[in-house]
C-alpha cells in the first residue's frame, strides 16, 4: 500500500478551477422542448386513451357481455378462484429457464467463430449451466417439481 | 476476447458466488449442517478478502466494463467486512427464533457481489447489475421470516419501491445513452467533456434520474419513506446490514459516478443535491427525535449520516471524496456494531426494542453498555472518536469549496442528534430495570464489537488504517 503522500497535496484539494460548473454549457430552456415532448405524449396518451374509451366507447350491459371472458367458454366458478402456490412457483420456475434459453441462442450462433481462438466460450456457458444447475437442484429437493 | 487477465480481476467475486452456491447445495442435503453453515459462509468472505487484498490488479477488464484500483478495493474490503458481520450477527438472532437456514448466509453472500461489482463497474450496464443483484438478494432478506407479519410487510414495501426506483435509475441510463450513444463511463464522460453528446438536456436529465435512483438506495428525503418501516420489519441483523451496506455501496457508486463521469453535470445540479443533503439531514434527525424504538431511531439516525454524505457528493473535490470514502468505513463499522447489540437486546417476538428496555444495561452488561455508548457517541460525532473525523473531513471539505450555510446547516444538525443518541446512554446508566438480571453477550458479537473498537478510536490507535487508505483510494478516482 503506498504511503499516504496524497495527504500531502491537501491544500491545493478544494481549489479545481477547471471544473467550474459554468464551463461553456448555455443550456436554453429550448433543449428541454424533446424531454417536454415526451412526458406530454406520455401522459397525453394515458389520459388520452382513457378519456377517448369514456366517450367514444359503446356502453351496452347485458348478462352475456358483463360475464367473465373465458376464451368463450361459459364460466364455470368464480373468476378469483384460490390457486394452489405451486402454480406460481412452476410458473417462476420456467421463467427462469425460459430466460436461459434466451442466452444460449446468441451464444450458439457466436460459438463458432469464437471456439478457433480459444475454448473459452465453452466454459464460459458450461459455468452458466453450472449456476443455473445449482437452482434446479435446490429446487427439486426443495419439493418445487413434486405434484404430490 | 476475454483473457485470463479478467478473470483474476473477479476473483475476490468469483469465490464468494462459488461459496453462496455450495451453502444453497449444502441445504439441499438430507440433514442440513445448519449450524455450522456460517462458517462456511465465513470462509468464503476471508478467502474473498485474501484475494481482494492479497492480490492487487490494477486497471480496466472484460472490454473495459469493470476497473480495478484501489477504490474498488478498499470499498470492497468495507463490503466484506460488513457481509461478514451481517453472516456474525445472524447467528445469535436466527438461532433464537428458530429460523437458522442456508438460504440466509447465501443471499448475504449474493448482496456482498452485488456491491462489489457497483464499485467495480465502469458501465452503466455493470452498476446496474451490481444494484439489481443487491437488491433482489435484499427484497428476500427482508422478507425472510415468513410467518412475521411485519417481515412481510417491511418485505413487500421494500420490493414495490425498490422496482419502481429501479425504473427511475433505467430510464435516467436509456436518456444518458441516447444522448452520448455510450453506456461506459469514459465514453460517457469524454462526450460530456468535449461537448460531442446529442444535448445537454438530455444528458442532465438522464443524471437527474440516476441521481433519483440512488437516493433511493441510499435514502435521501424525500426517497426515505421506506426506510423506517423496512428497517423496522425485518430482521435485526437484516436491518445492521441494510443501513449499512446498500448506503455504502449507493453512495460508492454514486461518488466515482459524480468524479469520474458527471464532473460537470453534477455542478448544473448543484441546488438540487444541496436541497436533497439540507433536507435529508434535517428530516432526518427531527424523525429520529421523537423515536422510542431503536430500530426505527437508527433507521432515522441512518437517513441523517445520508443527508451529511449528500454534502461530500455535492461538494465533488478530491478532499471530499476522501471524506465520504473514511465517513463510509466508519459509518459502516459503528451502524452494524450498534444493530448488533440491539440484535443481541431483542427478545422473542419483536420485543426488548424499546428506549426503556435499555435501562440499567451498564449494571446488566457492563461491557455491551460501553460499546453500545462508543458506537452512539461515535454517531453522534464525538471529538474523540471517529465519527467525529469523518463529519470534520466532509465538512472542512464542503467549506473550502464555499458551501458556508450548509455546512452551518449540518452542524446544527449534528448538535440535535446529541439528544437521541445520548437518550438510550443515559438508560443504560443512570437508570434502573424493574429487572436487573444479566444480559448475555453472544459470542459471535465479539468480533464486531472490536471492529467497533479498532474503528471508532481508531484515529488514536491506528490513525493510518483508515486515513491512508481512504486518502489513496480516494487519489486513484481523480
Amino acid at each position: 500500500m503506498p504511503e499516504c503522500a496524497a495527504l500531502n497535496d491537501w491544500p491545493g484539494w478544494g481549489i479545481n478551477g477547471s471544473r467550474g460548473w459554468t464551463h461553456g454549457h448555455n443550456i436554453m430552456i429550448v433543449d428541454y422542448l424533446p424531454i417536454l415532448f415526451v412526458i406530454t405524449l406520455a401522459v397525453g396518451f394515458a389520459v388520452g386513451m382513457l378519456v377517448l374509451s369514456h366517450f367514444v366507447g359503446p356502453r351496452v350491459s347485458d348478462p352475456v357481455k358483463l360475464m367473465p371472458y373465458e376464451s368463450g367458454v361459459d364460466p364455470k366458478s368464480e373468476s378469483h378462484p384460490r390457486l394452489n402456490v405451486r402454480y406460481f412457483i412452476v410458473g417462476l420456475v420456467f421463467i427462469i429457464f425460459d430466460i436461459e434459453i434466451v442466452f444460449l441462442f446468441p451464444w450458439a450462433v457466436i460459438f463458432r467463430d469464437f471456439i478457433t481462438d480459444s475454448s473459452f466460450i465453452f466454459w464460459e456457458m458450461v459455468f452458466f449451466m453450472a449456476v443455473l444447475l445449482v437452482g434446479l437442484i435446490y429446487i427439486w429437493r426443495k419439493g418445487v417439481l413434486e405434484w404430490e | 476476447m476475454l483473457t485470463w487477465g479478467d478473470i483474476t480481476s473477479t476473483f475476490p467475486e468469483l469465490a464468494l458466488v462459488v461459496t453462496a452456491l455450495g451453502l444453497l447445495l449444502l441445504e439441499t442435503l438430507r440433514e442440513p449442517p445448519r449450524d455450522k453453515l456460517v462458517w462456511v459462509g465465513l470462509a468464503g468472505i476471508v478467502v474473498a478478502l485474501v484475494l481482494e487484498v492479497g492480490f492487487p490488479v490494477y486497471g480496466q477488464f472484460y472490454s473495459g466494463m469493470i476497473a480495478v484500483g484501489d477504490f474498488s478495493r478498499f470499498l470492497n474490503v468495507i463490503f466484506l467486512v460488513l457481509g461478514g458481520g451481517a453472516l456474525l450477527l445472524a447467528v445469535p438472532y436466527l438461532r433464537k427464533t428458530l429460523e437458522e437456514r442456508g438460504e440466509y448466509y447465501s443471499l448475504v453472500l449474493f448482496a456482498t457481489v452485488g456491491m462489489m461489482f457497483m464499485t467495480k463497474a465502469h458501465d452503466l450496464a455493470i452498476t446496474f447489475l451490481g444494484l439489481e443483484l443487491l437488491s433482489i438478494s435484499l427484497y428476500i432478506l427482508v422478507g425472510f421470516y415468513r410467518n412475521r407479519v411485519s417481515s412481510n410487510e417491511a418485505g413487500l414495501k421494500y420490493l414495490l419501491l425498490g422496482a419502481f426506483s429501479t425504473g427511475f435509475f433505467l430510464f435516467g441510463a436509456a436518456l444518458i445513452y441516447g444522448s452520448t450513444g455510450s453506456t461506459h463511463y469514459d465514453a460517457i464522460s469524454q462526450a460530456i467533456l468535449n461537448d460531442t453528446h446529442l444535448s445537454s438536456a438530455l444528458t442532465l436529465t438522464g443524471f437527474g434520474l440516476l441521481l433519483i435512483g440512488f437516493s433511493f438506495k441510499v435514502a435521501l428525503v424525500p426517497f426515505h419513506m421506506y426506510a423506517p418501516d423496512v428497517y423496522e420489519g425485518a430482521p435485526t441483523s437484516i436491518s445492521a446490514f441494510l443501513s449499512t451496506g446498500p448506503k455504502v455501496a449507493g453512495f460508492a457508486a454514486l461518488l466515482k459516478l459524480v468524479v469520474v463521469v458527471f464532473a460537470v453535470t453534477t455542478r448544473h445540479w448543484w441546488g438540487a443535491i444541496w436541497v436533497l443533503a439540507a433536507l435529508t439531514m434535517t428530516v432526518g434527525n427531527l424523525s429520529a427525535l421523537r423515536q422510542d424504538n431503536l430500530k426505527r431511531m437508527l433507521a432515522y439516525s441512518g437517513v441523517a449520516h445520508a443527508g451529511y454524505l449528500a454534502i461530500g457528493i455535492l461538494v465533488g473535490s478530491l478532499e471530499s471524496a476522501f471524506g465520504i470514502i473514511y465517513y463510509l468505513a466508519v459509518y459502516g463499522a459503528t451502524t452494524l456494531a450498534a444493530f448488533g447489540i440491539v440484535a443481541a437486546i431483542e427478545k422473542e417476538n419483536e420485543a426488548g426494542l424499546e428506549v426503556t428496555d435499555y435501562r440499567g444495561l451498564a449494571r446488566r452488561n457492563p461491557v455491551m453498555a460501553a460499546m453500545f455508548a462508543l458506537a452512539l457517541l461515535s454517531l453522534a460525532g464525538f471529538p474523540p472518536t471517529a465519527g467525529f473525523f469523518g463529519k470534520f473531513f466532509v465538512f472542512s471539505a464542503a467549506v473550502s469549496e464555499g458551501y458556508i450555510w450548509l455546512v452551518v446547516l449540518a452542524v446544527l444538525n449534528s448538535l440535535v442528534s446529541v439528544y437521541y443518541y445520548l437518550r438510550p446512554v443515559v438508560a443504560m446508566y443512570m437508570e434502573t430495570a424493574d429487572d436487573e438480571s444479566p444480559v448475555v453477550l453472544p459470542a459471535t458479537l465479539v468480533p464486531v464489537l472490536v471492529l467497533l473498537v479498532v474503528v471508532a478510536l481508531g484515529m488514536g490507535v491506528f490513525p493510518m488504517l483508515l486515513v491512508s487508505n481512504s486518502a489513496v483510494a480516494a487519489g486513484s478516482l481523480f
